[in-house]
């Protein structure tokens, strides 16, 4: 691969993946994707944060799943940093705690490709009573 | 926090909570002037002036559901240990300004990090906001923006991983030509 020292290469480089893959085009829909959210507050970012989220977007690529990768803030689970969620289209959402690189890979393996949950699950009721009929 | 890098991706998360739309993040270092200096600068809500006062408390917060707000302290703290310090200015409904200093050599000057890393979060997690990001070293500067590549790549947006991965890479290339180590 070609070093990208510009954004002409940076433009070439596009171009060429255009041509070779039936690449996703500018806005794409967050509703039939998988949303990754690593929180990112100053507790998620001090117990690492940060490279959990590169995985993500570098392993959700590599192994070709379409997927939006975003953060939050803090939800208040700093004891179990780094934490993320994860929302498969149609689905709840799910919120993982104390993800390391191996627990990322696993969440990738077997709950975004399979569904089948993973170990570290924090549980998180979104509805409330009110909300109930 | 490891590194430098980790604290500006923390502070700028106050830009965000602002309502920034454009967020400029600017570092020169200087060997010859024995100094290292970031200044994030924002168009968000600004700072109200009673807490401006004592926003590097850790006790201060704009946050509802705890009292305690670690991100600017954790970067004074930093500044301080490496010689320098924080200024903060804030306009109410302008922005705010955040400027860290640090003396370059300081042994306790912490390592700038991962800093294109950082930048490319930033543009993957807040597509709706402008980034700028400029760098200086006594060798030389790079800038990214985020509108200059959406226009010159002609998309309306950067969220797509292959791109963003692409994107860092080119930051990674551009720092190490003007001599910025991690």
């Amino acid at each position: 691969m070609s070093q990208i020292k510009s954004l002409a290469d940076l433009k070439k480089k596009r171009e060429e993946l255009k041509t070779g893959l039936n690449i996703r085009i500018n806005a794409i829909d967050p509703e039939n994707h998988v949303q990754v959210k690593v929180a990112m507050a100053t507790c998620g970012i001090a117990s690492g944060a940060k490279p959990i989220m590169e995985f993500f977007m570098e392993q959700l690529e590599r192994r070709n799943i379409p997927a939006v990768v975003t953060q939050t803030g803090c939800m208040g689970y700093c004891y179990a940093e780094p934490t993320v969620e994860i929302k498969l289209p149609g689905q709840d959402p799910v919120v993982y705690g104390f993800v390391d690189l191996k627990r990322a890979d696993l969440i990738i393996e077997k709950y975004i490709k399979t569904g089948e949950f993973v170990d570290g699950i924090i549980p998180v009721n979104y509805e409330t009573i009110d909300n109930k009929e | 926090m490891m590194n430098l890098s980790l604290n500006i991706l923390d502070v700028v998360q106050n830009s965000i909570r602002a309502g920034a739309k454009h967020i400029t993040i600017d570092i020169s270092e200087s060997a010859i002037k024995d100094l290292m200096e970031i200044i994030i600068e924002d168009d968000g809500s600004g700072i109200p002036e009673e807490i401006l006062q004592k926003v590097t408390d850790p006790f201060v917060t704009t946050r509802t559901k705890r009292k305690l707000g670690l991100g600017l302290p954790l970067l004074k703290q930093h500044s301080n240990l490496a010689g320098g310090d924080v200024e903060i200015t804030s306009e109410r409904g302008s922005g705010t300004k955040v400027k860290a200093t640090f003396m370059m050599s300081h042994i306790d000057r912490q390592p700038i990090g991962d800093i294109a890393g950082v930048v490319t979060i930033l543009i993957s997690a807040n597509p709706e906001i402008d980034f700028l990001y400029r760098h200086k070293t006594d060798k030389g500067s790079y800038e990214f923006s985020t509108v200059e590549t959406r226009e010159f790549l002609e998309v309306k947006s950067l969220s797509d991983n292959t791109l963003l991965n692409n994107i860092k890479e080119m930051i990674k290339f551009n720092l190490g030509d003007i001599g910025v180590s991690e």
